[in-house]
């Protein structure tokens, strides 16, 4: 409590420091009451000191800094009968505020019932201070560590002008009365006012009113609160556990260990041999018993519990959970609170699993919606697709240098990244994938071989350690909506960010001109060419393009990961994987298989959160046996495409 | 009608195999422990690791070149036999260093207490002391020998019968063999996976029982053990290759559909090549791991499954002796410019240091390779021995209409 309120009481007298540098400060009516009470100030009582600390508050600020100190056991007496107050070197005088150099006070030592006392009517009367920033940081400190004392005090004051503090006052009110109040009838009438709540504070609270003990006993104890009854064996209370248990409460024997065996063994070497066992015998657990067993008839070793003997000393007992709460209904409406907090708990959970699955899936939408373009609609692997999203990304970066604001050079950015993976795009089509045409493996291997290249000459040019794209202060932080839910703005860009490329996506391929050929180019290469489209320019065009929103989607990943010239391989097999699963050649498909696999592997990794690792593991074996069962993906092509 | 002998109708076995056996002959004469020491250690080492490469090289050749699947999870099984291996080596040298350690207590330990000794060894380093259940057989020699060969070949059997039977085929199949390798990658990553996480098992080089050899004679001794193995598999694979089976393989790479409605079962003959090839793969990884010494996950990073396809395409897939030509020539080049060994190129303006630019010349040569020379090194044997298809400048190559098309035959 003290040291909650230190900083509180601390910058108040801080404040208080300055008040000597100002003219006719000097507090007659707290010198009045100072020089009255003497003997009180220096020797208080609980029961009579009250009405003092009303009197000592009443008269202002100087006389609340008094008893902050006092409360903290910084008030001193000097030897010529002044109070004092003592801040690690700095010594001032209580009344007058000013510095006393020098000074070797008394320290006086109120116990810890003058204390409470004193710290109570120091929260009642900061819960009433004019300054609202005051009463806020008062219940701020109150709510980090109230005590009985606050809940009389908050009850006490009069109400807050300001509704939310005093909304935040009642609900603190609430809490303290679960946890201090006298009367279990007005404890379980909190509880019950709060059922449902899921906020921290309230979980906080109901966790010590149902923390547990176990205890083993020969009969239920008497007048306690017993939570359940345990048995030996069980997933709460192993054997190992219960005897343990029943060590601790010093009924029965510390069962031999095998290393205590083997350690009395050694004491006890004789001419080679212990309890006449050879030591060479002694690698045989059956030799080292009978050994011990010799020892133990010659007095030698202490005797220790056998395991029938633990069994039966566990058989002799029962077991109980105990409430370290005496009060039987209160821990029953607590229960009870607690399981309907857990139930809408679990539900804002599944939302916040949820919005993180949408985060993700919007990831792999956005890393793979290039693919989608290149290997979908176009049948042309390209390993390389990756090494396009991590050149997106060190364009963000090379922007960034040369332009220090974060929201223009994201801006230059992204057109940025698209033009130089279209050209990258287009000039890998022109080199390489046009000579391939209809040989996928080779184009998978001779695309590989880019790829290589493409990771080195990133090394070489950026240097292998991670680079910064810093992104600019309104995407930073989170939107916060309860103590559960909560996503992180950038995520929130980067889902909108892919919504606005699958609508671009969709009007490229439905509304323009480029759309129409590459769809005809799709269906029909030679009735295409007939009809007056180049089907090799279309193909480029639209590899280009492919390889652009790569470059973006390159940009947006760099924001929260890392920039390294390996973080293109860290997207490209579940790139086509959400590709593959979703089904080749449409964009609905890709958009499903980016859903599903965004969120099975949230919820994968929800069942283990610590292993992210595992959850990758499982996400994969299920893409396996995904395929397995719907080898053309979750949208299947349709018709003489599909032949190709 | 007798056929002649398998080494008759293919001559290049022959000649592969005297190669080989005058590779390992001068290379012995010349090591420190058996010969005049010209060649260091390490070098030994070097070369037989390349050996074993070269092994997996031709098995990758078989399901590549001749099965047309395009595996990129070959070092999947190459690292699993590895790991199989490596498992009684580390539990056998900690066994017998624990052993040692603890003899010097008064009572000689339980068999209990040895084991647990040795899982403290192994598995503090992950915060574990206890022996996970892969590793129930780490003590005995024989049967994680058995595993090099098994745990593979089972792997390959599923995933193969899996993939197989719902017809994934091509660029399909290579990502989902790519995927495979990397869940398994991420599996041994995993500190609780029991293998040591990306510790992964290290000083492999000491072969319990084996203290006294020292590590000069026992470089040539693993050197011929890679060379008797590639010799071995080089056999084999040839002899699976030629024939009816090796035809009926080769036709199902060329069309599968076609081979299925001569009512071959397509399924089972994939399958067996593709066990095989994972086997042998993993027979390499056996040996290669007590070579280079230490194994970890990132092994089968799915790179490295991938630099395999650039080894034997650049070699020459469809050809046996290519696989080895592009395992060996490649690999050696690549340790000699990343050794840092290699000398620098002098630009007026630049000075290209190989350790940064030998990664970008080999993708730009495997893709000039791919595009240039499909058949790699190997095309220019084929070259020699005049076995070139005719330029016939793209006319067909029967009489008809529809005969097959010359791109079609040389494919």
């Amino acid at each position: 409590m003290t040291h909650a309120t230190r900083p509180l009481i601390a910058a108040l007298v801080a404040f208080l420091l300055l008040i000597p540098a100002l003219p006719a400060h000097a507090n007659d009516a707290l010198r009045a009451v100072v020089a009255q009470n003497m003997d009180q100030i220096e020797k208080p009582s609980r029961r009579t000191v009250g009405p003092l600390i009303d009197q000592i508050a009443a008269t202002g600020a100087e006389g609340v800094a008094l008893l902050g100190a006092w409360a903290d056991r910084r008030l001193g007496l000097s030897t010529d009968g002044r109070v004092l107050i003592v801040d690690g070197d700095i010594v001032t005088d209580a009344v007058t505020g000013a510095p006393v150099p020098g000074a070797d006070p008394k320290m006086l030592r109120p116990n810890s019932g003058v204390r409470g006392v004193i710290e109570s009517a120091l929260v009642a009367s900061q819960i009433s201070d004019p300054d609202p920033a005051i009463r806020s940081a008062a219940l701020e400190s109150i709510a980090r560590s109230g005590t009985a004392d606050h809940l009389a005090a908050l009850t006490a004051a009069a109400a807050d002008p300001d509704p939310t503090l005093q909304a935040r006052r009642d609900r603190l009110r609430t809490l303290l009365t679960i946890q201090h109040d006298d009367d279990s009838a007005t404890r379980i009438a909190a509880i019950e006012s709060l059922g449902g709540d899921v906020g921290l504070d309230f979980r906080a609270v109901l966790n010590p009113l149902l923390s547990t003990r176990q205890i083993a006993a020969t009969a239920p104890p008497e007048g306690a609160n017993i939570a359940r009854e345990l048995s030996p064996g069980d997933d709460a209370l192993s054997r190992n556990a219960a005897y343990d248990l029943l060590k601790a409460q010093g009924i029965a024997q510390p069962r031999l260990t095998a290393d205590a065996q083997r350690d009395a063994l050694a004491a006890h070497i004789a001419d080679g041999a212990v309890g006449g066992i050879p030591v060479a015998d002694l690698s045989d657990p059956a030799a080292r018993d009978r050994a011990y067993k010799a020892l133990e008839a010659t007095g030698q070793v202490t005797p220790a519990a056998t395991e029938a003997e633990a069994q039966a000393a566990i058989d002799a007992h029962r077991f109980y959970e105990v409430y370290a709460e005496p009060d039987s209904a209160v821990t029953d409406a607590a229960t009870a609170a607690q399981r309907s907090a857990q139930t809408r708990l679990l539900a804002m959970r599944g939302v916040d699993l949820g919005l993180d699955a949408l985060s993700l899936a919007s990831i792999y939408f956005l890393a793979a919606i290039g693919l989608a373009i290149t290997f979908g609609v176009m049948g042309v692997i390209n390993m390389a697709h990756g090494e396009f999203i991590m050149m997106g990304a060190y364009t963000g970066y090379v922007v960034q240098g040369l332009i220090s604001d974060r929201t223009l050079s994201l801006i230059v950015a992204l057109p940025a990244a698209f033009a130089v993976t279209f050209i990258a795009g287009v000039a890998l089509y022109r080199l390489v994938i046009r000579h391939l045409a209809k040989r996928p493996l080779e184009t998978l291997l001779a695309t590989f071989g880019v790829s290589i290249a493409l990771q080195q000459l990133a090394k070489n040019i950026f240097g292998t350690q991670a680079r910064p794209l810093t992104a600019p202060g309104w995407l930073e932080g989170a939107i916060t909506v309860n103590d559960v839910i909560s996503i992180s703005t950038i995520r929130v860009a980067i889902f909108v960010l892919a919504v606005l490329f699958l609508g671009l996506f969709l009007f490229i391929m439905k509304r323009t001109r480029l759309g129409l050929e590459v769809r005809a180019v799709t269906q029909n290469p030679g009735m295409a060419a007939s009809m007056g489209i180049n089907p090799d320019r279309i193909a480029m065009m639209t590899f280009g393009l492919g390889s652009g929103i790569a470059g973006i989607a390159g940009v947006a990943i760099g924001l929260f990961a890392q920039v390294t010239s390996e973080l293109g391989q860290q997207y490209i097999v579940q790139s086509f994987m959400t590709v593959v699963v979703g089904g080749v050649g449409n964009i609905w498909g890709t958009l499903a298989g980016a859903g599903l696999i965004g969120v099975l592997s949230k919820v994968i990794e929800s069942f283990n959160p610590s292993n992210t690792l595992a959850a990758q593991t499982f996400m994969i074996l299920f893409i396996v046996i995904f395929i397995q069962f719907r080898p053309r993906g979750i949208i299947p092509q349709r018709g003489r495409a599909a032949e190709a | 009608m007798t056929r002649k002998p398998l080494i008759l109708r293919n001559p290049s076995i022959l000649i592969v195999l005297a190669v080989l056996a005058g590779f390992t002959l001068t290379v012995t004469l010349l090591s420190q422990a058996y010969g005049s020491g010209v060649i260091p250690t390490s070098m030994i080492k070097v070369l037989g690791k390349t050996l074993c490469l070269a092994l997996a090289a031709v098995a990758m050749d078989l399901v590549w070149g001749y099965l047309g699947i395009l595996s990129l999870g070959q070092m999947a099984f190459f690292a699993l036999g590895g790991y199989m291996i490596g498992q009684w080596l580390m539990y056998a040298r900690t066994e017998a260093i624990v052993a040692a350690s603890m003899a010097q207590n008064p009572i000689p330990p339980t068999p209990a207490e040895l084991q647990t000794g040795v899982a403290n060894q192994i598995f503090g380093v992950v915060g574990s002391s206890d022996l996970p259940l892969v590793w129930s057989f780490a003590h005995s020699l024989p049967i994680q020998l058995a595993l090099v060969v098994l745990v593979p070949g089972v792997l390959a059997l599923v995933f193969g019968w899996l993939a197989f039977r719902s017809r994934v085929n091509g660029v399909y199949l290579s990502i989902l063999t790519q995927a495979m390798t990397l869940a398994l990658a991420l599996w041994l990553f995993q500190n609780d996976s029991g293998f040591r996480g990306n510790n992964g098992l290290s000083g492999l080089q000491n072969i319990p029982g084996l203290e006294g050899v020292g590590q000069a004679r026992l470089s040539v001794w693993f050197l011929w053990a890679s060379a008797l193995a590639l010799g071995v598999a080089y056999l084999l694979a040839a002899w699976v290759i030629s024939g009816k089976f090796g035809s009926v393989v080769r036709a199902i790479r060329d069309d599968e559909t076609r081979v299925r409605f001569l009512g071959y079962p397509v399924e089972g003959f994939k399958l067996a090549v593709f066990t095989l090839a994972a086997m042998m793969t993993a027979i390499a990884g056996a040996l290669y791991y007590p070579q280079a010494g230490i194994i970890n996950p990132a092994e089968l990073a799915p790179i490295a499954s991938i630099y395999l396809a650039v080894w034997v395409a650049i070699g020459g897939r469809g050809r046996l002796y290519g696989a080895i030509i592009g395992a060996v020539v490649v690999s050696l080049l690549s340790s000699w410019f990343t050794g840092g060994r290699a000398p620098a190129i002098e630009l007026p303006f630049y000075s290209v240091n190989w350790v940064d630019w030998w990664q970008v010349l080999l993708g730009v040569a495997f893709v000039l390779v791919t595009l240039f020379a499909p058949r790699g090194i190997a095309g220019i044997v084929d070259w020699l021995g005049g076995v070139m298809p005719p330029r016939r400048h793209g006319r067909d190559l029967g009489p008809d209409q529809g005969a097959l098309q010359e791109q079609e035959a040389k494919a």
